[in-house]
């Protein structure tokens, strides 16, 4: 049984009805939602029978100077379905993002890896310190203003 | 009066503790017991994902075959399917059927290198070891009669493949294919039902399904727990939608299984391979895309492959330049290595390297 992808749009009216004021927007398949409510709209999403979102594939940070976004790629294994969930932070200081570490224990390595290259530090994860650099290195590099 | 005993810290690596790359285990034994593990890596970072914004499209093939270095076939596949849905091509047929025969290929080749060194962990001083890389060496000269490379390959772009194969490389795969037969059933002969490799690694360092799961574990290791998640089936790509093929998968969630799913699947991608001779066709080998090229702006793209690791994805997001604005991997080694401590602690000093084999990881994917 092959893979379909919900889109935001699809998702948008369950996750806002779960999680109030979660919801940014939903356009090209995403679903945006505001920062702070990360760790509640991805523990809907993974525990309402319906989404079942199961398996975190990935997470990733870009840096859009101005603000960053980070992308959260989910696919339920009992429901043949995927979604990407996005979160946007302003600034380039101080960037606190919700864990979710407690939902899939698959995003410790990938949020440790966002505060070491990418400096965006999550409350909740139990053991937040640089992976691939070592401690001590300053800076982090996969941002844009680091050359 | 009992002897006085305390837990003791040891460093493991960071040199090879195995033959798996640059790797360190930081663990706290009880005696023979261990009672906790940090895995620490980054030995091997390179910046794979920085030098990507650097370099316009095409470039970064040849980034890509240095993350996995012993699966490179694949990693072009997943990168240049991400730039292809990005800039929306179509490949030639005649290049979906070299890609998958290729990354099939590729496959065996890692996944008998993951066996050869389960092994080679286990204690067989060599011969296994050896027996797979005899056959390896032959999918290795087949690589080389199509791009001239062995383990750096780069033989795909986005939009195809960089050259179509020679017309000796044919009758010297249907060769291999014959040797491959009773070759590969020599090694499984010596170590399928051997006792020792049973008792060494059955109901040793046991995942759970839900715990595989829950840790974003995927390829043969996931589906050693029980799972028959494999993308090549859930969201066909290249070719796959074409292929006729089982899913080995096992309950136990051992190292053995683990071992033995990944001895399977070899089975499966040499049957793939087959299917590919029968089917292509001639025509072009790759579509009409300019060298350099410029992705609308904001577009983004998740291409993502089984790779022989597991879910192997690139997703790269265009700002309308040449170079990607942000080209992050999603490597399989390094989230199938999230659940290498649930596996280590309260097992011995002795199965350590050998749970570490049964993952298959590859340093050049965990660090980048």
């Amino acid at each position: 049984m092959a893979v379909q992808q919900l889109t935001g749009e699809e998702l948008s009216e369950r996750v806002s009805a779960a999680v109030p004021d979660s919801v940014v927007a939903s356009a090209d398949g995403v679903l945006f939602v505001e920062p702070a409510k990360i760790a509640d709209v991805a523990g809907f999403m993974k525990s309402d029978s319906r989404l079942d979102f199961n398996f975190l594939n990935s997470i990733s940070a870009v840096d859009y100077i101005n603000y960053f976004e980070v992308v959260y790629h989910l696919t339920s294994m009992n429901k043949h379905h995927t979604a990407i969930v996005k979160t946007r932070l302003d600034g380039r200081d101080e960037l606190i993002l919700p864990s979710v570490y407690h939902l899939w224990r698959g995003a410790d390595f990938q949020e440790r890896e966002i505060w070491d290259l990418m400096g965006i530090s999550f409350s909740g994860h139990p053991n937040l310190k640089r992976i691939m650099l070592w401690e001590g290195f300053d800076g982090h590099p996969l941002r844009k203003d680091y050359l | 009066m009992p002897i006085q005993t305390e837990p003791m810290t040891v460093n493991i690596g960071p040199q090879h503790p195995s033959t798996h790359g640059v790797f360190r285990l930081r663990v706290t034994f009880d005696g023979e017991d261990i009672l906790e593990v940090e895995p620490i890596f980054g030995y091997l970072h390179r910046g794979t994902e920085k030098l990507a914004e650097e370099r316009n499209y095409t470039q970064i093939v040849t980034l890509t075959d240095r993350l996995d270095y012993v699966s490179s076939m694949i990693n072009n596949q997943a990168y240049c399917l991400a730039v292809e849905e990005l800039i929306g091509v179509e490949v030639p047929q005649r290049a979906k059927y070299l890609r998958t025969l290729t990354a099939e290929l590729q496959r065996v080749a890692s996944h008998l290198m993951g066996i050869g060194f389960f092994l080679q962990d286990l204690g067989t001083l060599g011969t296994p070891l050896m027996y797979a890389f005899r056959l390896r060496e032959r999918i290795l000269d087949l690589f080389e009669m199509l791009c001239g490379a062995r383990i750096t390959v780069s033989y795909m772009r986005p939009g195809g493949v960089f050259f179509d194969a020679p017309d000796d490389f044919w009758p010297a795969l249907d060769q291999f294919l014959k040797d491959f037969d009773t070759e590969y059933k020599e090694l499984e002969q010596l170590i399928l039902e051997n006792e020792i490799v049973m008792v060494r690694t059955r109901g040793v360092s046991l995942l759970p399904l839900e715990l595989a799961i829950n840790n974003s574990v995927s390829g043969p290791s996931l589906r050693a727990s029980g799972s028959d998640w494999d993308w090549r089936k859930m969201a066909p790509y290249d070719a796959y939608d074409r292929m006729e093929f089982d899913i080995p998968t096992a309950t136990g969630g051992d190292n053995y299984d683990r071992f033995w799913v990944r001895i399977q699947e070899i089975h499966q991608s040499i049957r793939m391979v087959r299917q590919c001779i029968q089917q292509i066709e001639p025509g072009p080998i790759r579509a009409d895309v300019p060298l350099v090229l410029r992705p609308e702006p904001g577009a983004e793209a998740y291409g993502r492959v089984e790779a022989s690791k597991g879910e192997l994805a690139f997703y790269l997001v265009s700002d309308g330049g040449i170079s990607p604005y942000r080209c992050k991997v999603r490597s399989p080694s390094l989230m199938n290595l999230t659940t290498i401590e649930h596996l280590l602690v309260g097992w011995k000093l002795a199965d350590m390297i050998v749970t570490l084999g049964s993952l298959d990881i590859n340093l050049g994917e965990v660090d980048r």
